[in-house]
């Protein structure tokens, strides 16, 4: 650089041609990468309606009907499974629902800042322990309890209701519930918590302003606006228990009736899935158990859209309340 | 408005510019002089920020954006252009500085050479030291070129922004208030290089003050909702304004 | 009267606290009381031989007969395979998918299906992924319908969503102001993508990367219909029946040999350990992308 001349480079040759080519091939890798996508959510349905085609023309409605599961006997019936599905994930929720909610509530209204953090932490790390682990745990340590201490308690105590009145096995519906309740809730405390964090201090103020109590500020003001929020989570919790295979399939005894009983064994669609597919010879079972999968498929699929619905409409109406 | 006695870089005709439905700006005509500092003044809204967008295209990228007319670039529609192509000839200072926070000070300023034209190495070296010289930033970071960006102070930030657009070695420089966000240190500063930047450079600079106009610029033009009202030398437009409306703004009897 | 019932008023508010906090005290209790279940029965087995040894024969002792402890060597190269096969899968299309979505599709409403679409297969059950997986190989290949191959699909399918959504929320925390610094400079769109905007959401990238890990390499239930029985033999190649350490567990628990179930429960530890770690790492991330957005 000559002092004389600060800028001595003036203009040098320039590329006014743009590379094209980069841009498209891009382009085209990331629509690939997009079709993927797609075409992946199309294909489960597709190939699942493919492979169970057989069942579907052959058993037609009684499948959805039918009380008995007998590949021996080629009887196909989905209902065991079914209510197996239905009531152990009911009753997980029934379990998931107050303590999650409870969770959230004292998470975010009570708790001092400096614990919100860790415990939420600890929290997650609940949701993050596979499935398969909480199986074991279940069927080595919450399976014994429940056979020789919980369920001869409940049959002495609460067998007039008709609900306990088995002999005290451990693997059962009742034990299937409760490991799924454990799954279920992190989801349901996470949503919770951060739709019940989204409330503006104002609603809580203004009923501060008229005396409330802690908890009626709670009860009146902080869940009745953050209610979708903890719908949506409670259903996302309803999901997660109704697709868990591993932890149910060790501690639910795996047998394809349909319960008399919450201590009586059963099975979930996932649980039979999961027992019969690899070993499925009679020539309608893997199609009858692909069946199993898309029925699964459909209610979980369901589920989440269900509960996407409700959070976006949530935040569709917080932004609009936010401008 | 056609210059008197200069030769135009830029030129804009019949342009309008648009957000989804609604007109920013509207039937705007207007040259640019070749290696001379135009200045835009306007009232907040007036749609300054969007002409010079559209001057490098850059306009057509905000969301639901178009712009209709022509904006003539050496003769040559900038419409009919690749707009890459447009965009290193036609450089941009922001309002806020904004360096690529994950790279350091060299990187910045090197980054329209590594990802447009890869020079050699040595090439590049001297094309950064040049640009950081001609921001006058040289001197003050030439011990930590590998420093983070962002490390920086904001005034500094931003003439390592003028520095990496000039490294891209544009024809035309717009700058879109490039000091608002600086103190008075730094916007003296940043106005000497304008000042020898007009040089080699045609640029183009919005800005809120009007001080700032009348002391770096050559030409101005005012702006008022959407539309040019006035555009002429600066000392004109400052000392014999035509327009009504012109000279309230400019004696601060506005609104 | 009225002192009274402000009175019980508050009393039952002060109630409803401690239920709450009671809440968070019973959810601990299954965290707690499966971590200390899994160190007391996995820690003894943790030495030398678990990493580096094949799956012992089956053996239970007895008097007179001592078993032959084992290790772990098979499985947890298995998860190592299933791990990397998959990310290799998912990874490319969920970032691809992000990308799209984020950078090419605006405000439109293709942008959005993405988004949505991902939401949806998040809800995919995991035995269900299996199940495709499988279908897919019966219809394509029934001789590698059990395979490592097979397997990764399954969880590749679990993957993709995780790694599409965070991808896409790292992508959109970039602010614009990135992008229209790089396009005023002329670099054209995609290396403005992938070598601007995509390092600039590098750590939020790598956050879900991690997430999914974590997710896929915990599952049991696709292994068992996709994986085979391939833990008694080493390692033969991804087209070859195999082994992971979530499906060791299964069989650990699910037959009467006490040197398998003791395996399983070194597994349960292994597998918590690495979900642990994984998911340390990925606060980890996720604070460098958060310092990374403040600028600093
Ligand atoms: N991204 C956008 N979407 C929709 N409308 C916009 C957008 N940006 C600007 N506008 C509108 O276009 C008009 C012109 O805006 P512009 O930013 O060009 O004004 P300006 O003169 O630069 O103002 P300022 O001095 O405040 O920067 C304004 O009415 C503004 O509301
Ligand atoms: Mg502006």
């Amino acid at each position: 650089m000559t002092p004389g001349n600060p800028f001595p480079t003036s203009h040098p040759e320039r590329i006014h041609r743009a590379p094209k080519v980069g841009d498209i091939t891009f382009l085209i890798l990331l629509l690939l990468a997009t079709i993927a996508v797609v075409a992946l959510m199309v294909a489960l349905v597709v190939v699942l309606l493919y492979q169970s085609r057989l069942a579907i023309t052959t058993l037609g409605f009684s499948y959805l009907t039918g009380r008995v599961w007998g590949p021996e006997t080629n009887v196909y019936g989905i209902l065991p499974a079914l209510i197996g599905t239905l009531i152990t994930s009911a009753i997980a929720l029934l379990i998931a629902i107050p303590l999650g909610l409870g969770a959230a509530i004292f998470l975010t209204q009570h708790a001092p800042t400096w614990l919100r953090a860790p415990v939420g932490q600890l929290i997650e790390l609940l949701a993050a322990i596979p499935s398969i682990i909480y199986g074991f745990w279940g069927l080595i340590v919450l399976v014994p309890l429940e056979r020789t201490v919980v369920e001869p308690k409940l049959i002495t105590y609460l067998g007039w209701t008709g609900l306990f009145n088995s002999t005290p096995i451990g693997l059962d519906i009742l034990t299937a519930s409760l490991v799924l309740s454990v799954m279920a809730i992190p989801t349901v405390t996470a949503v919770s918590r951060d739709s019940l964090a989204a409330v503006p201090r104002s609603q809580k103020e203004a009923a501060i302003a008229i005396g409330a109590t802690d908890w009626e500020v709670t009860r009146r003001a902080v869940i009745p606006y953050a209610r979708s929020g903890i719908i949506a989570g409670s259903v996302l919790g309803l999901g997660r228990a109704l697709g868990e295979t591993m932890a149910v399939l060790l501690v639910i005894g795996n047998r394809p009736i349909i319960p008399s009983s919450l201590l009586s064994s059963g099975t979930t669609i996932a649980a039979l899935i999961a027992n019969e597919l690899t070993e499925a010879f009679q020539p309608l079972e893997a199609p009858a158990l692909f069946e199993a999968g898309l029925i699964l498929l459909s209610i979980a699929l369901a589920i989440n859209v269900g509960a996407r619905l409700i959070l976006s409409r949530l935040q569709a109406g917080q932004g609009a309340a936010a401008e | 408005m056609a210059l008197v006695n200069e030769s135009a870089k830029m030129e804009v005709q019949d342009l309008n510019a648009f957000y989804g439905p609604s007109r920013a700006i509207q039937d705007i005509n207007l040259q640019f002089a070749d290696r001379k500092v135009t200045a835009i003044i306007g009232p907040s809204g007036c749609g300054k920020s969007t002409l010079i967008r559209c001057l490098n295209r850059l306009h057509e990228t905000a969301p639901h954006a178009h712009a209709e007319g022509s904006v003539f670039l050496d003769g040559e529609d900038l419409y009919r252009m690749d707009p890459t192509a447009v965009r290193r000839r036609v450089g941009m200072v922001f309002q806020k500085p904004n360096p690529f926070a994950t790279m350091s000070i060299y990187n910045n300023v090197s980054a329209p050479l590594r990802f447009n034209t890869r020079p050699s190495r040595e090439k590049m070296d001297q094309a950064v030291l040049r640009a950081l010289k001609q921001a006058a930033l040289w001197d003050e970071v030439k011990d930590r070129v590998d420093a983070a960006a962002t490390s920086l102070s904001g005034g500094q930030q931003q003439r390592l922004c003028i520095a990496r657009a000039l490294a891209g070695n544009p024809e035309v420089l717009l700058m879109d208030e490039p000091c608002s966000a600086l103190d008075p240190i730094a916007t003296s500063k940043i106005e000497e290089l304008i000042a020898q930047l007009k040089a080699e450079y045609t640029v183009i600079i919005v800005t809120h003050n009007m001080q700032q106009a009348a002391r770096v610029s050559d030409f101005t033009a005012f702006m008022y909702l959407g539309k040019l009202i006035e555009f002429g030398p600066t000392e004109d437009l400052f000392e014999r304004p035509k327009e009504k409306l012109t000279e309230s703004y400019i004696t601060g009897r506005f609104g | 009267m009225k002192f009274d019932l402000a009175g019980r008023r508050k009393i039952f508010s002060h109630g409803m606290t401690v239920l709450s906090g009671l809440a968070i005290v019973v959810i601990m209790v299954p965290l707690v009381a499966v971590v200390y279940e899994v160190f007391l029965l996995g820690a003894p087995v943790i030495n030398g031989a678990f990493f580096t040894q094949q799956i012992p024969y089956p053996c239970t002792p007895e008097p007179g007969i001592t078993c032959h402890q084992g290790g772990v060597l098979v499985p947890l190269e298995g998860s190592l395979v299933l791990i990397g096969l998959s990310s290799l899968l998912a990874v490319p299309i969920g970032i691809g998918a992000a990308i799209f979505a984020v950078e090419y599709g605006g405000e439109r409403r293709s942008a959005r299906l993405i988004g949505m679409v991902a939401d949806v297969l998040s809800g995919v059950p995991s035995i269900v992924a299996g199940a495709f997986a499988l279908s897919l190989f019966i219809i394509y290949d029934p001789t590698q319908a059990f395979s490592y191959l097979d397997a990764s699909i399954a969880l590749a399918v679990l993957m993709v969503p995780i790694v599409t959504r965070t991808c896409e929320e790292a992508l959109r925390t970039v602010p614009h102001s990135v992008r229209e610094a790089a396009l005023a400079l002329g670099i054209s769109r995609w290396k403005m993508t992938v070598r601007i905007t995509f390092v600039s959401a590098l750590p939020g990238v790598i956050t879900g990367i991690l997430l999914a890990i974590a997710r896929s390499a915990g599952e049991a239930a696709p292994l068992l219909l996709t994986l085979g029985q391939g833990c008694a033999h080493p390692l033969q190649g991804i087209t070859a029946e195999g082994c992971a350490l979530p499906l060791w567990i299964f069989y650990g628990a699910t037959n009467p040999y006490q040197n398998w179930y003791n395996l399983a429960w070194g597994c349960a530890l292994l597998l918590l350990g690495l979900i642990l770690i994984l998911s340390v790492l990925s606060r980890f991330t996720l604070d460098w992308m958060a310092r990374r957005m403040r600028g600093e």
